[in-house]
């Protein structure tokens, strides 16, 4: 197949392309060591303090996109075919501070000045799509960025006062220029190399198929908002690594036989409408896995994929009965996507084989749901303890339940013994409590710097009374 | 007609247009020379043993690597300690007392080369059992790494025993990681003969240089080093950055090309001091009215395997162990003691809150005890007339405290809404909500008297502008601003004309660490005093051409005039220049008045005191623990503030950031007694959705400075981190509604979700209260 070994993308003003590039090179040191783009800062290198925020423009199924994403952690051969905008790139319509800067400055919104660029490039994002943001959407845009001066509230300040002019923003007026630059660079295969570590970017889902049979040993890299830590903290090799986030055969969203298909590649942000309108019950929950940034980049297919036991979406979608979606060549196979995590780092995925999609079914009748995230934080945390709950009731008595712990277990697990106990139980705080009072045959969680056992059992317990408080209307509302 | 950028005045930060436009140069983003290096460090994996055998053919071995530094290669001693101790290693050599402790540098072409050779070290070790915490060292007998503190005033067991009531307690308060934005790097530049050029993220220049000239061996005057600004410091820069500014300058002396070491945040958070955690044993008398009589207190620390600043920061502790109270007979003891964790070191309140924290968790109990408004016990207990020796004898004589609380009473409508959470708590439900008022009352100085001294050096250039330098460091706290302010309306130019440059040690020598709150009353005063030298000059020259006496000389917004001739500043400037006037000056400045005698105890260690009080209010989830701080009102006392913006963003700030240590930010050592919460992943410092829902902060418009401070204004970069304080109380009261506030549920901190759940269930499983008081009646 006919392919490109260039990296092309484009950044701020400049075309750049680039014929060596490493599987481990990470956008932020391309920035700041190799271009001198000093003004994006390195705070934590995982994805975690938001100083390296930057907007990433993509030619998605909505057409040119840009987002807030973490630098740090974003591999640099994953921007090929992007438009990558840093603070530097930042000005308003007469070339002087954009307005968002000048409400930061008037609103004394910057005191050390370091997390300042990556939270002038969040609010940037946020200043895009909404011109007059409530401090809700304020907070939301700055969950992935930290700043250890302010005490945040100048900034909320400056981003309620910021002057507007989005049409003659800068990146408005180039994106027909933009858009024609990156569809001429062409979607071929991409095949870069240097040092001996080698970069695959298929040029559809079919061609990531090929890539994984000749290539079982690959690493997939979607959103690599797992996979930049094992390289920025665990210098881990991930040669050759096959990247799939551009792939926008693997972005679906659609309905098809009862159930709703998620592809491997659609993001927290680009999944949330879908899922949203279908479980409102998620809202709360989705908006408090990591922050914006990560949202922007990870994928419910890398969660899945990456099975990891304090992932967030499997203990819901199990609960909502998902199933996973695995390609291997031309095969598929799709399993329920509980059975899909064997044990601890153990997932029933082969070699060459990637995850496609995830299938939900769709809401029916009778169903009641839930899910929780207890954290140390509200935002950007990850979970001590996750729960998803749906109950099936005919006739006022529980007739299938599922419910679904992570952070509890090795593996998102299933609380079999307290489903068992609700069947034919009305849905009342005294059925719940009863049932949760068996959890312990079902889990016995661990402790840890998230949370010691005995804390993670008593509040999954009181979780379920919490459910039963909700459902009954006896849970008191507070706050704003 | 005023100029622009005066004193008292609401300026932006000197630095703003640049921060937001990522324009501020930080030590990371300087251009690198040709040849530069990159250091990075290896580490211990061990929290105490020795080390058996040491392989670092790997490491040298790995590409790019240049050289290879151990103990054995440094020039001077191993040693980075900064108070003389000589208790502080660069390099673990035998024994290795914390895991996280530095074994190692490499040096390589790339940081991420030195970055991959350091992990290929060999290192084995015989394991020796540690003590990470407080009871562990207690328990295994550990040593004191400074000697200990005693205030005593009065005879406090008598008083005790003749007290009506008594309450014995303890409380167990956490650390803090600073998270600095920016982390922890030097960058050296090897000069001709013994020089060394040292770019470092410091508060303490001064320091660095001497601990570098030290560990090369060299005198002071071959070592330069400067920063421009730092990304944040709060005190984790005032001791911690010499170790890397050491590797650096031996590397670069060693090879003859500049190296840089910056390290990765997780290694920063495992091998750099924090907070001091403390465990505080308290016993308490007081009378029927809630009136103390006599406190008893221990107060036990965890210092690391150093000493570091751990004698100061648990020194300021039991200074600040009595908060805003008269406690008339009173004895509070330190013990700093050994652990095998980082040396402990500075943090923003540098001790004070660990100590405030406990006068406040006192008045909470009697409040409990008495079935009282805690508000009411605060207020009986205030320092007042004929009342107001505090435990180290100093008198208070500013008191402004009884003001602060009654105008935050008031604007905080606080006696209604705590009706409401009684109101709302009493319908029993799962929500539950607490509300607490509580004061700050913080000494100003350092109690090392030599350390309150300051120089500045000004320049005024021909053309009319002007260069300020001075011994401060920038670290966003806006100092910069505040001296050019000053200066500014020294000369009666706009501030556009002034120039503050970047802290280095060949400008203003020996100067004292950005600390203790101190950098705008120190350093403010110096920029003054020689801007004063600099227009005595001018005046003396200017009235002797004119004729007339100097006072005929006045510096005005319209230009100088000289009897009724007003001219330009930029012309009258280039005038005195011609005429051979001498347009630079250094300045120089000493806190007065100040003496502190540790080994008896007295003295006035504090210049002044700053005054701050805050009002919160929380709702708790009592099946999870999770809560919200719904509402804070904050009144704070900066003096006639210099720029009540800035100062009003540091009070902000500096809230949540004391938040942050009450509430999420949690250290957590492993069995193997490693840091496990060391990065932001685990490491949970505020986001934006925590600070509370409606917060309300003012300054207190109407207070002056007693003392002749600069323009009457205050220190305001470390008392308002204690005003979150009351965020605490307020979670602790929300809990205690469960069973009737019949007992304190005294909440350790941080105050996690899983803290206050746990703190729930016991009051839940607790027996039913012998008696259910109503509390503010
Ligand atoms: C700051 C921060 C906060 C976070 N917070 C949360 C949180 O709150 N909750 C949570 O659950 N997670 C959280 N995470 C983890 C991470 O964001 C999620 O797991 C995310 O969904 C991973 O998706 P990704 O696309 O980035 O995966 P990647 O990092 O690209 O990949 C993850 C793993 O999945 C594999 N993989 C990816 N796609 C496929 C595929 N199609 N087929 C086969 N294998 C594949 C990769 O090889 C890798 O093993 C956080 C991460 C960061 C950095
Ligand atoms: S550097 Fe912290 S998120 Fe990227
Ligand atoms: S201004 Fe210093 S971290 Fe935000």
């Amino acid at each position: 197949m006919a392919h490109r070994t260039r990296l092309t993308f484009l950044l701020n003003d400049r075309e750049i392309a680039l014929d060596a590039v490493g599987a481990s090179d990470t956008l932020l040191d391309f920035l700041r060591l190799d271009r001198r783009l000093t003004g994006t800062k390195e705070g934590c290198a995982e994805g975690d303090c938001g100083a390296c925020t930057v907007l990433v423009g993509r030619l998605g199924p909505q057409g040119l996109v840009y987002e807030s994403v973490n630098a740090c952690i974003r591999f640099l051969a994953s921007v090929d075919r992007c438009h990558v905008v840093t603070i530097e790139h930042l000005r308003g319509a007469d070339g002087g501070l954009h307005p968002v800067q000048q409400a930061m400055v008037d609103f004394h919104g910057a005191q050390c000045g370091f997390c300042t660029p990556g939270i002038v490039m969040s609010l940037y994002a946020l200043w895009m799509a909404t011109p007059k943001p409530s401090t809700a959407d304020v907070e939301t845009a700055l969950q992935g960025n930290l700043c250890r001066c302010t005490g945040y509230a100048p900034i909320i300040r400056a981003a309620q006062n910021w002057g507007g002019g989005q049409s003659a923003d800068p990146l408005a007026a180039e994106r027909d220029s933009v858009i024609a630059s990156l569809t001429a660079m062409g979607s071929d295969r991409v095949e870069l190399a240097k040092n001996g570590e080698r970069v695959i970017l298929p040029a559809s889902a079919d061609d990531l198929a090929e890539v994984l049979v000749a290539e079982p040993k690959a690493t997939v890299i979607a959103g690599a908002t797992d996979v930049g830590l094992w390289v920025t903290k665990h210098l881990r090799p991930i040669s050759p690594a096959v990247f799939i986030g551009h792939l926008n055969d693997l972005k679906g969203i659609e309905e098809v036989d009862g159930a709703l298909r998620i592809g491997a590649g659609v993001t927290y942000t680009e999944a949330e409408g879908a899922i949203l309108v279908r479980w409102p019950h998620l809202a709360a929950y989705w908006n408090r896995i990591g922050g914006w940034q990560v949202r922007n980049a990870g994928t419910i297919g890398g969660n899945v994929a990456n099975g990891s036991p304090i992932g967030d979406t499997p203990p819901v979608l199990i609960a909502l009965d998902a199933r996973v979606v695995l390609r291997k060549g031309t095969t598929r196979r799709s399993l329920p996507l509980q059975e899909y995590f064997i044990a601890y780092g153990k997932q029933d995925r082969a070699p060459g084989e990637f995850v496609e999609r995830i299938d939900i079914p769709l809401p029916a009748a009778g169903q009641v749901h839930a899910a929780y995230k207890i954290s140390k934080r509200r935002d950007e945390d990850i979970s001590t303890v996750a729960m998803g709950i749906r109950l099936t009731l005919d006739d006022g008595k529980i007739t299938k339940a599922r419910i679904v712990l992570g952070g509890m277990a090795g593996v998102p697990k299933r609380a079999s013994t307290v489903e068992a106990a609700l069947i034919g139980q009305p849905l009342t705080e005294d059925a719940l409590v009863a049932a949760a009072a068996r959890l312990g045959e079902d889990v016995q969680p661990l402790s840890d710097w998230r949370g010691s056992a005995e804390y993670r059992m008593i509040v999954a317990r009181n979780l379920l009374r919490r459910f039963a408080l909700e459902q009954t209307g006896t849970l008191e509302e507070v706050g704003a | 007609m005023s100029i622009k950028g005066g004193v008292h005045q609401d300026l932006i930060h000197d630095s703003a247009a640049k921060h937001v436009s990522g324009r501020a140069e930080y030590t990371d983003d300087i251009l690198e020379p040709v040849g530069t290096l990159h250091a990075y460090l290896g580490f211990s994996t061990v929290a105490h043993g020795r080390i058996t055998s040491i392989d670092l053919s790997a490491v040298r071995a790995a590409p790019g690597v240049v050289e290879v530094i151990t103990a054995d290669d440094l020039p001077g001693e191993n040693d980075v300690s900064a108070n003389g101790m000589h208790d502080e290693p660069l390099f673990a050599t035998d024994e290795v007392l914390f895991w996280g402790q530095p074994l190692f540098a490499v040096v390589a072409e790339t940081r991420d080369a030195a970055r991959r050779a350091a992990a290929l070290a060999e290192v084995s070790y015989d394991t020796l059992p540690h003590a990470t915490d407080i009871a562990a060292s207690r328990a295994a007998g550990a040593p004191l790494v400074t000697p200990p503190l005693t205030l005593k005033r009065g005879a406090v067991k008598p008083a005790m025993a003749a007290a009506p009531h008594r309450i014995k307690g303890q409380m167990e308060i956490g650390g803090q990681d600073h998270f600095y934005l920016e982390g922890q790097l030097s960058l050296a530049i090897p000069g001709e003969d013994e020089d060394v050029r040292i770019f470092c993220s410091t508060q303490h220049p001064t320091e660095v240089q001497h601990v570098v000239a030290h560990a090369l061996g060299v005198p002071a005057h071959s070592v330069t080093v400067t920063v421009r600004r730092m990304g944040g410091g709060f005190g984790g820069k005032e001791t911690q950055m010499n170790a890397f500014a050491v590797i650096a300058a031996v590397a670069a002396k060693r090879l003859n090309r500049p190296v840089k070491l910056r390290l990765d945040r997780d290694d920063d958070m495992s091998s750099t001091g924090k907070r001091h955690d403390f465990l505080a044993e308290y016993e308490v008398g007081f009378d029927d009215e809630g009136r103390i009589l006599a406190v008893d207190g221990d107060f036990f620390a965890r210092c690391g395997f150093c000493s570091d600043l751990s004698g100061p920061v648990t020194d300021r502790a039991l200074f600040h162990a009595d908060n805003a109270y008269f406690y008339p007979d009173v004895e509070l003891r330190s013990h700093p003691l050994m652990t095998h964790t980082v040396s402990n070191t500075a943090f923003r309140g540098f001790g004070g809150p660990q100590g405030l924290i406990v006068a406040e968790r006192i008045v909470e109990e009697i409040a409990y005890h008495l079935g009282r408004d805690a508000l009411e016990v605060r207020r009986a207990n205030f320092y007042g007339p004929g009342r107001d020796l505090t435990p180290y004898h100093q008198q208070v004589t500013d008191n402004i405290m009884a003001e602060v609380v009654d105008e935050l009473v008031a604007t905080s409508n606080y006696a209604a809404r705590r009706q409401a959470v009684l109101d709302w708590n009493a319908k029993g439900g799962i929500i539950r909500k607490g509300i607490a008022l509580t004061p700050v009352k913080f000494g100003i100085s350092f109690t090392a008297t030599w350390f309150n001294q300051a120089g500045a050096l000004v320049h005024v250039y021909s053309d009319g502008s002007i260069q300020v330098n001075h011994g401060g460091t920038e670290m966003g706290q806006g100092l910069h601003t505040k001296v050019a302010q000053v200066v500014a309306e020294a000369f009666q130019v706009d501030i556009d004309r002034v120039k503050i440059t970047a802290t280095t040690t060949d400008k203003v020598p020996n100067t004292s660490a950005t600390a203790a709150s101190s950098g705008t009353d120190l350093n403010g005063m110096a920029a003054l005093n020689a801007c004063e030298a600099i227009k005595a000059r001018l005046a003396a020259w200017a009235a002797d051409k004119a004729g007339l006496p100097a006072e005929a000389v006045v510096f005005g917004t319209e230009g100088v005039s000289v009897g009724d001739k007003v001219t330009d500043w930029a012309k009258f400037i280039g005038a005195a220049y011609m005429d051979r006037v001498q347009l630079s000056a250094t300045g120089f400045y000493k806190t007065p008045e100040i003496h502190w005698n540790r080994d008896t105890g007295q003295g006035r260690p504090f210049y002044y005191f700053a005054y701050g009080a805050s009002v919160s209010e929380v709702s708790v989830d009592t099946l999870t623990g999770e809560y919200r701080v719904e509402r804070t009102d904050i009144l704070h006392d900066v003096g006639k503030s210099l720029n009540p913006a800035i100062d009003l963003g540091q009070v902000e700030g500096a809230f949540v950031q004391g938040m942050g240590w009450l509430t999420t930010e949690e250290l957590w050592w492993d069995d193997k007694g490693r840091l496990r919460t060391h990065a932001p992943s685990t490491y949970k410092i505020p986001v934006a959705s925590d600070i509370p829902r409606e917060f309300n902060v003012k300054l207190a418009s109407w207070s002056e400075n007693r003392e002749p401070t600069i323009k009457r204004s205050k220190a305001v970069g470390e008392p308002p981190f204690m005003l979150a304080v009351s965020v605490l109380e307020a979670l602790n009261m929300a809990v205690a509604s469960l069973d009737g506030y019949a007992n304190c549920p005294k909440l350790d901190t941080p105050a996690t979700p899983e803290r206050v759940l746990m703190a729930c269930e016991a009051l839940r499983s607790a027996p039913a209260p012998a008696k259910v008081l109503e509390i503010g009646e």
